[in-house]
């Protein structure tokens, strides 16, 4: 175990160092902040001076060491568009990506998990059909698409609930959050829907095929032999059998869903990181673009580095070949 | 050689029965066959040329399908912003979505084939390395990783194109490994090493062939998703040029009208994206049972 997380610690060093050379290099390449920062008829002192001040006009390599260091300390330079530090403009709008994120993966195990029950138990028949089907269907509707038919259904018709921002948000246990006014509540169900019903999809097909993976194996009917309710042996062996890999496609699931949030708080000018990175690319804000990413990369690798550690802990087999 | 062709004949017989069984994958067989040939008739049957300046009356802009032209042309699903009737505008984005969608997923599956046979077949420090390279890969999230190769690297439909190839080739890597590992301890592949066949020849000709049943699956089902990527990195504004506007940026234009109930900009486009993904993923979903590779979902 040791040697598998120290190994791991290399590889994850290894990857971040050489996503930030490729980023800073990539982000170099793609556009003059200069361009953008001053006004159209700036003279050439004024642009040096500017450039000096953003140490814009050091050799690349130097550049990139300077970088690298402060990048080290949790500086990765003010925000062009902001003017405050970079990394300070991601962290603010963290919690709002992660209430959407954690509030869909939620709504998806809540949804998912049941459907995935009621389809695994009753195999070949209309309900699992349809189910299995209306989760590929689930998985096809392309994100963005579909969080606008919420926003033209349930916003322009309707009328029921508003389609962009974050609303109103209150303090619960010291943490800001949406869920504390009515108002917050109705601006999150759209968008947490949007996010939350592509992961709905994998949780039902997940759950449906560990459960007819596993009612055929002889400690189920071993517990129909001694008499157990059909229930207890669903809710408590299955279930608890196949929570196994549900757990860990958890926090698979929970890095997609930070992904799409990118598409689901540009649909819905929810005030979030994915927003803030789309905007930060449209306005070549070249240190924040550098921090999400670095930031985003480190996050996977924790993400993945948690899973497969939970993995081996949950599930013994595994634990002797790690 | 003889060999491989028999397999593949009866491998497509056996696919065709498999589809046919299902009428749920024969109807979706069918969309998908109808689609492909809308997108390559695209000049012929679109009513309007949509590339053509010529061709576009600004004074028909933003009219609500079944409207007529002043000459006389009914918009069945209405026109855009710029008075481009949304049909032809669909036909044309549908042919620039498939394009890019088949063309990343052909190249991965090249890419992928190739690193999978090479990590199989030579095992050890090499397959270690693939596979690590693999295992990162699929860690990551598809669009947030294409987005990040577009920030790095910039727009185009090629960069697009090298995104998702980016994105795709380790799913292809690691079911090819996985399948080749298995032939590779077969007999005949010992028997042909005996006989001074050169790897190549033995990678290609021999265990390449056995490895397709997982190979056609993941094939399909990745042509899916890169269309579905490609339409939502061309929505967030970083993925195709304005130029050749796939679906994706087509109902990203209609997405500024949709607030103002313009809908059918943004709803039809939509719902030709969803028949073309919905369609190839109930194919793809259909091929597993059929192939049954045993894949992880």
């Amino acid at each position: 175990m040791t040697v598998f997380i120290f190994r791991r610690l290399i590889q994850a060093v290894i990857v971040l160092l050489v996503t930030s050379v490729i980023v800073f290099l990539g982000v170099y390449a793609i556009g003059d902040p200069l361009e953008i920062l001053l006004p159209g008829d700036a003279t050439a002192a004024e642009r040096a001076q500017v450039a000096a001040s953003l140490n814009l006009d050091a050799p690349l390599p130097l550049q990139y060491v300077t970088f690298l260091t402060s990048a080290l300390t949790g500086d990765f330079g003010n925000s062009f568009v902001f003017n405050r530090p970079a990394l300070t403009v991601i962290f603010e709008r963290l919690p709002a990506t992660l209430e959407l994120t954690i509030t869909a993966l939620v709504l998806s195990l809540v949804i998912g998990l049941p459907l995935g029950l009621w389809a695994g138990t009753r195999p070949g028949t209309l309900v699992d059909e349809s189910v299995m089907t209306g989760s590929i269907l689930g998985f096809s509707l392309p994100n963005f698409w579909q969080g606008m038919m919420l926003v033209m259904i349930f916003s322009v018709w309707l009328g029921w609930l508003p389609s962009t921002g974050r609303g109103e948000t209150g303090t619960i246990l010291g943490i800001r959050t949406s869920f504390a006014t009515w108002d917050g509540i109705t601006h999150l169900i759209l968008p947490a829907t949007n996010l939350a019903l592509a992961q709905i999809a994998l949780v039902i097909r997940l759950t449906r095929t560990g459960v007819q993976e596993t009612m055929p194996l002889d400690f189920v009917k071993f517990a129909r032999a001694r008499g157990l309710s059909e229930r207890r042996i669903l809710f408590v062996h299955v279930f608890k059998t196949i929570l196994i890999p549900i757990v860990t496609v958890i926090g698979v699931e929970f890095g997609s869903l930070i992904a799409f949030a990118v598409v689901t708080e540009t649909i819905f000018a929810w005030p979030g990181v994915g927003k803030l990175i789309i905007d930060s690319i449209n306005a070549l804000d070249r240190p924040v673009v550098v921090a999400y990413i670095l930031v985003i990369v480190a996050m996977f690798i924790v993400i993945n580095f948690l899973v497969d550690v939970l993995y081996s802990l949950l599930d013994p087999r595994i634990r002797g070949r790690a | 050689m003889m060999g491989a062709l028999l397999s593949g004949e009866t491998m497509f017989a056996r696919i065709l029965r498999g589809i046919l069984a299902s009428p749920k994958a024969t109807a979706a067989a069918l969309v998908c066959l109808t689609l492909v040939a809308a997108a390559l008739l695209a000049p012929l049957i679109a009513p309007q040329d949509p590339y053509d300046l010529g061709a576009i009356d600004f004074f028909d802009s933003r009219l609500p399908p079944g409207s007529d032209s002043l000459s006389g042309m009914t918009y069945w699903l209405g026109t855009d912003t710029q008075g481009r009737d949304m049909f032809s505008a669909m036909l044309y984005g549908l042919r620039t979505s498939l394009a890019v969608g088949l063309t990343s997923g052909l190249l991965a599956l090249v890419v992928g084939t190739t690193l999978g046979l090479i990590a199989a077949y030579m095992g050890g420090r090499m397959d270690a390395f693939i596979m690590r390279f693999v295992d990162l890969m699929l860690g990551f999230p598809t669009i947030l990783v294409a987005l990040m190769i577009l920030v790095v690297f910039g727009q185009g439909t090629w960069k697009v194109i090298l995104a998702l190839v980016f994105v795709q080739w380790a799913y292809f890597a690691r079911a090819v490994r996985g399948a080749a590992l298995v032939e590779t301890g077969k007999d005949y592949v010992e028997a042909a090493r005996c006989l001074g066949l050169s790897s190549t020849r033995i990678l290609a000709a021999h265990i390449l062939p056995n490895c397709l049943p997982p190979l056609i699956v993941i094939g399909t089902i990745q042509v899916a998703n890169a269309i579905a990527a490609e339409a939502t990195l061309s929505f967030l504004g970083i993925g195709l040029p304005i130029t050749e506007p796939s679906l994706g940026l087509l109902i990203a234009n209609g997405y500024q009208v949709l607030l103002a109930g313009l809908y059918w900009m943004s709803v039809y486009p939509g719902l030709l994206l969803l028949a073309i993904v919905f369609s190839v993923n109930i194919v793809g979903d259909r091929l597993r049972e059929v192939l049954n590779p045993r894949l992880e979902t």
